[in-house]
């Protein structure tokens, strides 16, 4: 009876063009009104198709219902506002005619996306509201889908939705591709994104499905900047290009109970083939320009691994090399754990213990599980057993969801193991490297 | 084999609006995967229509009409189908299995008079 929606991410997907849509045809001042009019198409949408199939061209209809009930609840609030004359008084003068402008402007939606991607990176959002306010409006996520994501309380998460929106509404109005300040508000639109995909690749969710849709959305959004000239700069394929490699791997990070698989033992053949050709190619776009910006450098970290046809083949010295390049340019604690755990790999266990003790400000690290872990990881190489169980203990405690607290009970199993008298093992691989943040 | 009308009926209060678009395409998956099997198992008499939110109730001789589509129950029909059965009983086990049970709506099985 009824065809198929084109994948299962299809209505958030759909909200987000329909919001932005919406949004720049009535004006930001209407972003919850544009808002509700989705909400209540996509409604009424599962209603009809349930009874009478999905029509031809499914996001077709979407944008027609949603213009007809966007000027119908337009109406209905004019005709609310005629009995309140003062609130009339107040916004009539920035009303300029939607109604007219709904019936005759052509769904740019393309555009309207990038536009309502840039004006959710206003320098006055926080980042961290940005980057939720990005999932909210243009990912389709409920508040309740962002909070989940972020382990974040619902009520604390629709206060920071809704602090950001009341910004954004306050604005003139979208932000205009061609505006002066493009490029420094492209840099904060690339940021958010990378903190979305990293929220996805190494987020506390417990639910890997939740992240694996945040990674999802960082790569469609980037995927648009990279389409839009102005915005396709180099340090936008670099961003791109990193967003895919890293991605690639996620088939292989995750096994089919849902336990963590470190880098040094994932299946490779798992890793996915298409996303690292076409990350690549965003690499070698990346070149063009003269900037080496830290999205080149973790896209050329990214890029060394998927291209090393086994883990003991990895060129280390180049990774240690890159982590160096990265560090002057953005000296973080995570980042130079990364270093030393590459560079134990390089010149040994003891070399990167030495590394991981001398990490300045290592003190911003105390709750993240990685930096005991990795602790851990490098004593029992040494065979120092008893130091590695008390890091890995620690790392234990710090773990923020299932997936970290199994992979780390694997390798404090490994330490019993390697007490117990008279039974010798091959030597485990460190942990994989988590990502700078 | 008899006929039964089968009505959708949601809470108008029903808390579970507003659903996320996520939700919402999985309810229009469970919608349309429950239509598909009562057509696969030829019960399906008349597929039915959703209906609008909105309407008038014309009673008391039409002296009276009132707004909304609900004249005194606190819910709202969704829509509705009719489905062949062999008894009640049947009849009541399939609607067991319509989505709207899932989340806070209810389906008031109505056996059809055959004349």
């Amino acid at each position: 009876m009824t065809a198929a929606l084109p994948d299962e991410h299809f209505f958030r997907r759909e909200s987000g063009r329909l919001v932005s849509t919406l949004t720049r045809m009535l004006g930001v001042h209407h972003l919850a009104l544009a808002e509700d009019a989705v909400q209540e198409t996509l409604a009424a949408a599962v209603e009809v198709w349930a009874f009478r199939g999905l029509p031809e061209n499914p996001s077709a209809w979407l944008m027609t219902a949603a213009r007809n009930r966007a000027v119908s609840l337009l109406r209905r609030e004019r005709t609310a506002r005629r009995f309140a004359p003062e609130i009339g008084r107040q916004t009539d003068g920035v009303d300029a005619g939607p109604e007219s402008e709904v019936a005759h402007l052509p769904p740019v939606l393309r555009d309207d996306e990038l536009r309502m991607m840039f004006s959710c990176c206003h320098p006055e959002i926080p980042e961290d509201a940005q980057v939720a306010l990005v999932l909210s409006l243009l990912g389709g996520f409920s508040a309740h889908e962002v909070a989940e994501a972020f382990l974040v309380s619902r009520a604390a998460m629709e206060k920071r939705i809704s602090r950001a929106k009341k910004v954004l509404s306050g604005t003139r109005g979208l932000f205009e591709l061609g505006a002066r300040d493009f490029e420094a508000r492209l840099t904060a639109v690339q940021r958010a994104l990378y903190l979305l995909f990293n929220e996805g690749y190494h987020g506390a969710s417990p639910e890997a499905a939740v992240r694996l849709d945040l990674c999802r959305e960082a790569i469609r959004l980037v995927a648009l900047l990279v389409d839009h000239p102005p915005a396709a700069t180099p340090a936008t394929h670099a961003l791109a290009a990193l967003m895919a490699l890293d991605a690639a791997r996620l088939p292989a990070r995750v096994d089919d109970a849902g336990d963590l698989t470190e880098l040094a033992r994932q299946d490779r053949s798992r890793w996915d083939t298409r996303l690292i050709a076409r990350g690549l190619e965003w690499l070698e776009d990346s070149a063009r320009g003269e900037v080496v910006s830290e999205y080149h450098l973790e896209a050329a970290i990214a890029a060394t691994h998927a291209l090393a046809p086994t883990a003991e083949e990895t060129p280390w010295s180049d990774i240690v090399e890159l982590y160096d390049a990265l560090l002057r340019l953005r000296p973080s604690p995570v980042i130079a754990l990364n270093r030393a755990v590459a560079l134990a790999e390089q010149l040994g266990p003891e070399r990167g213990l030495a590394a991981l003790r001398s990490i300045p400000g290592a003190e911003r690290l105390a709750a993240y599980p990685f930096y005991p872990a990795a602790l851990g990881e490098l004593e029992l190489r040494c065979g120092r057993v008893a130091e590695a169980r008390k890091h890995l203990r620690a790392a234990h405690r710090l773990a923020r969801n299932p997936a970290e607290r199994t992979f780390l009970e694997r390798r404090l199993v490994e330490c019993d193991r390697r007490l117990a008298p008279a039974v010798p093992g091959p030597s485990p691989s460190p942990a994989s490297p988590p990502r700078p943040r | 084999m008899s006929e039964f009308l089968y009505l959708y009926r949601l809470p108008a209060d029903s808390p579970d609006l507003p659903g996320s678009p996520r939700n919402m395409q999985q309810r229009l998956q469970k919608w349309t995967e429950w239509f598909r099997e009562l057509e696969a198992r030829g019960t399906l008499k008349v597929l039915g229509h959703p209906l609008q939110t909105g309407g008038a109730v014309v009673a008391d001789g039409g002296r009276t009409v009132l707004d909304g589509p609900y004249a005194e129950s606190k819910d709202i029909v969704l829509g509705y189908s009719v489905v062949q059965a062999k008894d009640l009983a049947e009849a009541r086990a399939i609607a067991g299995g319509c989505p709207v049970l899932t989340y806070g709506g209810m389906v008031e099985v109505r056996p059809i008079m055959q004349m």
